[in-house]
């Protein structure tokens, strides 16, 4: 009796789903034959390790998820606080001396990045292919067939005719979402953001920051309604070479994975607030969140090198919090815009971590 | 105040994975246990980390056919925490002269957490079995004995022709799984 026999038969034993007959022919079998009985009583025992994994497993990711609702709402505190303390103290004592170091680097850099600058610009456009992409006319006029088509239906809301459209995603459930600065530029009239169901809704850009090409958007729309707690956080610190990354976004429209790997910690001649990525992407994918294995978000998608298949571009997501701690300085009104603090996504698989990832992905579109 | 009767439905809460038993626990004691931490040099980040201990000590305490509390929960959480804070201060070298002050009454918990290294070691080797066998089997198995999918909507999702060839491919994965499983499961124990 082959090996994958006797382990179904041991499992429908245990489930109950043998009959009569099979009940009596296999206690037979295991009393006649001490090899078989031990390799059963071992299959089981593992069974039985396997569904305690399962529960534990269960419960863990229950656990998790319950601390990021606490944490959520300021229960529990993160570790911030004490990377501030931490550092301050360090600043304290090595004040001078940085002091001094800095002003050489500081010399140093400016003349470095202003010759950069002066030989390399030219260059570094014609290399970079920034991923916004251009509705064509027929896509246009397939749109407005299914807006005459969709008209009698009068709750649906008509789908505005677009030039435009990448990719962008939440940092705040309460409407916050980031891009890049490239795809809103040439959006001068409106700024429409779509979830996955369709439902279309105006948006307004906030902040812009050319250098590290983001873009904060706030949905204005009245019908704008939150999916509740993001279930991603945004990753402050630098993330390692050769990390297994992967992305959302809209090449077309319907959202798009695509997966790969950090391959440098710098991006374009060396520009080191973004990181190279080997990852697929095409014009539309501009925007998207660059998510890692634990479901932290480590970047966001900026263009891809026009020489090379595969080499792509992500300002890292830092450059986030500099955007948001700038916008919170220029007005009280946004005062309120809490980043995401902790993540529900680790240890699920990917086609897991995707569905809940999928809600808070939006198509930028505009005209 | 809490009873133990009240206490002990919780547990039992927690031991069927129930949310709102794991968020009562948390509102109750985690308090309790970050002043614990934060007094004796460690971080916030740390109480978040032995906090999370406690609960699966909780967790397999209540999972017990045996499980009895005899004592409240809140001093049961709070020597749970000690005991952890205190080996982890010993791993990390920073527990010279300063002990862990008794800040409140503490009850043996030896045993508890006892069980705890052994269940966690074991879910070690399970998680790093899943992790070694590589996919297709690990999403495979997951579906089957983790998810606990009909063999039929798995065929389906996976894209086999048919539930029993799905079935055979499960069971050479749950062969591949085992001996993984055993061959560190041997070595530790």
């Amino acid at each position: 009796m082959d090996d994958i026999l006797l382990m179904d038969a041991a499992e429908r034993y245990s489930k109950g789903e043998m009959s009569a007959q099979e009940i009596v022919f296999f206690e037979e079998l295991r009393k006649n034959n001490p090899d078989i009985d031990q390799l059963v009583v071992e299959h089981n025992f593992f069974l039985n390790e396997l569904d305690v994994y399962a529960r534990a497993k269960a419960f863990r990711h229950t656990l998790h998820e319950t601390e990021h609702k606490l944490a959520e709402e300021g229960l529990i505190t993160k570790s911030q606080l004490r990377g501030k303390a931490k550092l301050y103290f360090i600043w304290n004592k090595y004040k001078r001396t940085v002091a001094v170091a800095a002003s050489i680097a500081g010399l140093i850099s400016l003349t470095t990045a202003g010759l950069n600058l002066a030989f390399n610009k030219n260059i570094n456009n014609s290399k970079l292919e920034m991923l916004v992409q251009e509705v064509s006319k027929t896509q246009k006029d397939v749109d407005k067939i299914k807006n005459a088509a969709s008209s009698n239906n009068p709750a649906a809301k008509p789908t505005p005719s677009v030039d435009y459209m990448a990719t962008g995603f939440l940092i705040d459930a309460k409407g916050y979402i980031v891009t890049n600065a490239h795809v809103i530029a040439p959006m001068k009239q409106h700024i429409y953001v779509e979830n996955k169901k369709g439902e279309y809704f105006t948006a307004i850009a906030v902040s812009t920051d050319v250098r590290s090409d983001l873009a904060i958007l706030k949905i204005v729309d009245t019908g704008f309604h939150s999916p509740g707690i993001l279930p991603y956080s945004i990753k402050r610190l630098n993330s390692d070479l050769g990390e297994q990354i992967f992305t959302l976004g809209f090449p077309r429209k319907e959202i798009v994975y695509g997966a790969g790997y950090l391959s440098a910690k710098s991006g374009q001649d060396g520009d080191s607030s973004a990181y190279q990525l080997t990852i697929p992407a095409n014009p539309g994918n501009s925007g998207g969140p660059v998510i890692n294995g634990n479901g932290e978000v480590i970047g966001i998608i900026t263009g891809k090198n026009k020489g090379a298949d595969g080499v792509t571009y992500a300002a890292k997501s830092k450059n986030i919090f500099k955007l948001v701690e700038d916008l919170k300085r220029q007005d009280k009104d946004f005062q309120t815009i809490k980043t995401p603090s902790g993540n529900i996504l680790r240890g699920l698989d990917r086609v897991q971590q995707i569905k809940k990832l999928e809600d808070y992905i939006y198509m930028v579109v505009g005209n | 105040m809490s009873t133990i009767a009240q206490d002990k439905a919780l547990l039992e809460g927690l031991a069927r994975s129930e949310k709102g038993a794991i968020e009562a626990i948390y509102r109750e004691n985690y308090g309790m246990v970050q002043a614990l931490v934060l007094n004796n040099t460690g971080s916030p980040d740390d109480a978040r980390d032995i906090f999370q201990e406690v609960m699966i000590v909780l967790y397999e305490k209540a999972g017990l056919e045996s499980f009895e509390l005899n004592c409240q929960l809140k001093t049961f959480v709070y020597s749970v925490a000690r005991r952890l804070w205190l080996k982890k201060l010993q791993q990390m070298q920073r527990y010279n002269s300063t002990p862990v002050e008794n800040l409140q009454e503490t009850v043996p918990v030896d045993e508890d957490i006892e069980l705890h290294e052994q269940k966690n070691q074991q879910f070690g080797y399970m998680e790093s079995a899943m992790g070694k066998i590589g996919e297709p089997c690990k999403s495979l198995l997951e579906a089957y004995y983790l998810q606990k999918k009909q063999m039929q909507d798995i065929a389906a999702d996976f894209g086999y022709t048919n539930a029993d060839n799905a079935k055979t491919q499960k069971y050479k994965c749950l062969v591949r799984l085992k001996k993984l499983f055993f061959a560190q499961y041997k070595n530790g124990g």
